[in-house]
């Protein structure tokens, strides 16, 4: 047990684009109020990467051309030492783009970005219109089955192993393909998600259950009133009552 | 060459104005391009002076206006789409009226994704272009994508139009890279550099290779001083240029304009540095187009404001001031000049996500609200998205509880009534349009009917 969540954000100049630095915002603020320690790091183009020193891991998403650079160099530099991370059971939350590297591979016509096979998937980008719009779906993080909303845009369709746990069922909007009802991928400490907006202001509890899971400390409740009233819009926005 | 299709989008906007329902900068021209699809190249040929087209992620309504105040000065006669009804069926209302008078002059603001289709029916005389920053995901796609479309539309314009670019944006002053005929502005008084790159900076890589810029002055967003240390490409170097910038907070600036016909002092009504780099889009199209520099000066200090880009109006005995934010980078430049005021300030924001807003509301995480820390006496949040309006405003470190209340007026009502001084209203865009409707029902403001 660690009195301080330590974050390591993953390539933060380049996987940034859906205002990623409000997740991190929101973990650090949490800690804080809370009295626990935030240690903030990066990792970027070429580093390597300590799986030990980091309790969570973050990567969000970026545009075309960037994702294709960090898909490479996170293969190169940072996938044995993510596999190790995981496999202690650290924390790995991708978001977006970041998520679509998770898996084997994302196959956009010709190219074919490789993934850091953290977990069983496939993306193939898609010739039909992009997935837009306010999303919300249905997930367990292990303390029962909870809504978490937000909004996602992606042009690829993702598919899951046979083997693989969706995060969620979606109760609004596309998820990963836009086909199956399913959002997300889910195993172990392994979260990936198309849901951004950011994710993690409008579902605290989330956030919470991150940091939770990260330092292993059980945590004193805060006041949420305006959190509560921020989850419930992003709820209604994506249909959902 | 008045046919039966401008006839019928004529009669659609007389009804729409005098019904006073609004509607009339866009159902006039979606009735004539229902009816007439090639209606803006065949309209856009009846102006004897040819087009300018502009366009920008930011600042778009505010240098159009400003550029008509400078050819005002200068005896054109103008055409243009007010009140930032621009995407083609604005254009094509306002070419409604062309060809009435001679000597015609076409201006017109385009929206960025709207610009390739719309350039390419007027084939410009001149194209402006002021600036290209992260902005509705959900709607135009990515930064880069954009950037590229512009690039593929430089090419295509006519023989001999000419282009003015700003030096400052590494994305905009690139697309001049091959062509001789370019206008370059451009802030060069590094007493206005930031720090460093805002959070919000979009444009950190070259070009041409890809390689991190390296930035000798910072002067907002992306926009400054750059070079890539890997091809050397760097920023082209302006000839009209404020060579010496003095922010005076809400009041306004005043700037030294330097351009190759000589140096004028210039009283800006408009306050901030975003509003510098409008008026010098203006002053260097104005220029081009042949206005001498006593028009461009006269003309930007005798600018009255454009729709809802720094209005303030009475209400209440209270002066409340109204700054459209719609984008991390505006949002940046409309907070950074309330903080050049003095004490804590009060405040009403309203976040909306209607589709001309961006149903997405997460760049609001990409704003730096942090600059309002410890500045806020009093807040106010409505819009659709208020609450998520709330909870930005408190990781922001805003110690201030805000009221939320998804009803505009009756939101600005109570904030107006709770408070004294100036009120600061920062509404996205479609929460401006009904704001607007709403004070122009209570006689507050003009009705907007373009």
């Amino acid at each position: 047990m660690t009195a301080a969540l330590r974050v390591c954000a993953l390539y933060p100049d380049l996987m940034n684009i859906y205002a990623d630095r409000g997740n991190i915002a929101v973990l650090r603020a949490r800690c804080a109020w809370r009295g626990i320690g935030f240690e903030l790091g990066a990792s970027g183009t070429g580093e390597s990467l300590d799986p030990e020193a980091w309790d969570l891991f973050y990567i969000g998403g970026g545009q075309d051309r960037d994702q294709a650079m960090v898909a490479h160099d996170m293969v190169d530099t940072k996938r044995d030492a993510l596999h190790a991370a995981a496999d202690r059971g650290a924390v790995v939350l991708a978001v977006c783009g970041g998520y679509q590297l998770l898996g084997a591979s994302y196959a956009l016509g010709d190219e074919e970005l490789p993934g850091v096979g953290l977990v069983d998937l496939h993306t193939v980008r898609s010739d039909g219109p992009r997935l837009i719009g306010n999303c919300a779906i249905e997930a367990d993080l292990g303390s029962g089955p909870r809504t978490i909303a937000g909004f996602e845009n992606h042009g690829g369709r993702t598919h899951l192993g046979p083997s693989e746990k969706p995060l969620g069922r979606v109760l609004g909007g596309h998820g990963n393909n836009g086909t199956d009802g399913f959002e997300g991928v889910h195993r172990g400490n392994v979260i990936g998600t198309y849901l951004h907006g950011p994710l993690l202001p409008k579902n605290v509890w989330v956030a919470d259950r991150l940091i939770e899971l990260g330092t292993g400390l059980e945590l004193t409740p805060l006041d949420d009133t305006l959190e509560d009233g921020a989850h419930e819009s992003a709820k209604r926005a994506a249909g959902v009552g | 060459m008045t046919g039966p299709s401008v006839l019928a989008a004529r009669a659609v906007r007389t009804a729409s104005r005098v019904s006073g329902r609004g509607g009339g900068t866009t159902l006039p021209g979606r009735v004539l391009l229902r009816l007439q699809p090639d209606a803006i190249e065949r309209l856009g040929r009846t102006l004897a002076d040819g087009s300018v087209v502009l366009s920008a992620t930011n600042g778009k309504t505010t240098t159009a206006a400003m550029l008509s105040s400078i050819l005002g000065r200068s005896g054109q006669n103008v055409v243009n789409n007010r009140a930032g009804s621009n995407m083609h069926w604005g254009v094509a209302t306002a070419l409604l009226d062309a060809g009435r008078r001679p000597e015609e002059l076409g201006l017109f603001e385009v929206d960025e994704a709207w610009l390739g289709q719309v350039a390419g029916w007027l084939h410009p005389r001149l194209l402006v272009l002021g600036n290209l920053f992260r902005d509705q995901l959900d709607r135009y796609g990515e930064l880069e994508a954009l950037a590229d479309a512009w690039a593929e539309l430089v090419p295509e314009l006519p023989e001999g139009s000419g282009l003015v670019l700003n030096a400052d944006d590494p994305l905009v002053a690139d697309l001049g890279r091959k062509r001789p005929d370019v206008v370059y502005f451009g802030v060069a008084d590094d007493s206005q550099a930031l720090p460093g790159l805002q959070h919000a900076a979009d444009s950190k890589h070259c070009r041409r290779c890809g390689h991190p810029y390296e930035y000798e002055a910072v002067y907002l967003g992306h926009l400054g001083r750059y070079r890539c240390p890997n091809c050397g490409n760097e920023r082209p170097t302006p000839s009209i240029a404020a060579t010496r910038v003095h922010l005076d907070g809400m009041r306004g600036s005043e700037i030294t304009l330097s351009a190759p016909a000589g140096t004028v002092e210039v009283k800006l009504p408009l306050p901030g540095l975003y509003n510098v780099y409008n008026a010098l889009t203006a002053a260097a199209a104005g220029l081009a187009l042949g206005a001498s520099l006593e028009h461009v000066r006269l003309g930007l200090q005798e600018f009255a404001g454009a729709f809802g880009r720094v209005e303030t109006i009475e209400i209440g005995c209270r002066p409340v001031s109204i700054l459209l934010v719609k984008n991390p980078a505006g949002a940046n430049e409309v907070l950074r000049t309330l903080m050049l005021e003095d004490g804590r300030i009060d405040l009403w924001l309203a976040l909306n996500d209607g589709i001309a807003d961006g149903r997405d509301v997460s760049w609001v995480w990409d704003a730096d609200f942090e600059l309002l820390a410890g500045r806020v006496a009093r807040v106010t949040c409505s819009g659709t998205r208020a609450e998520e309006m709330a909870v930005r405003l408190k990781y922001a470190g805003i110690d201030t509880v805000p009221a939320i209340d998804r009803d505009l007026l009756d939101s600005l009502d109570a904030a107006v009534a709770g408070g004294s001084g100036p009120l600061y209203a920062l509404p996205t865009y479609t929460a401006l349009l009904e704001l607007r409707e709403g004070l122009a029902r209570r006689g507050l403001a003009e009705r907007w009917s373009g």
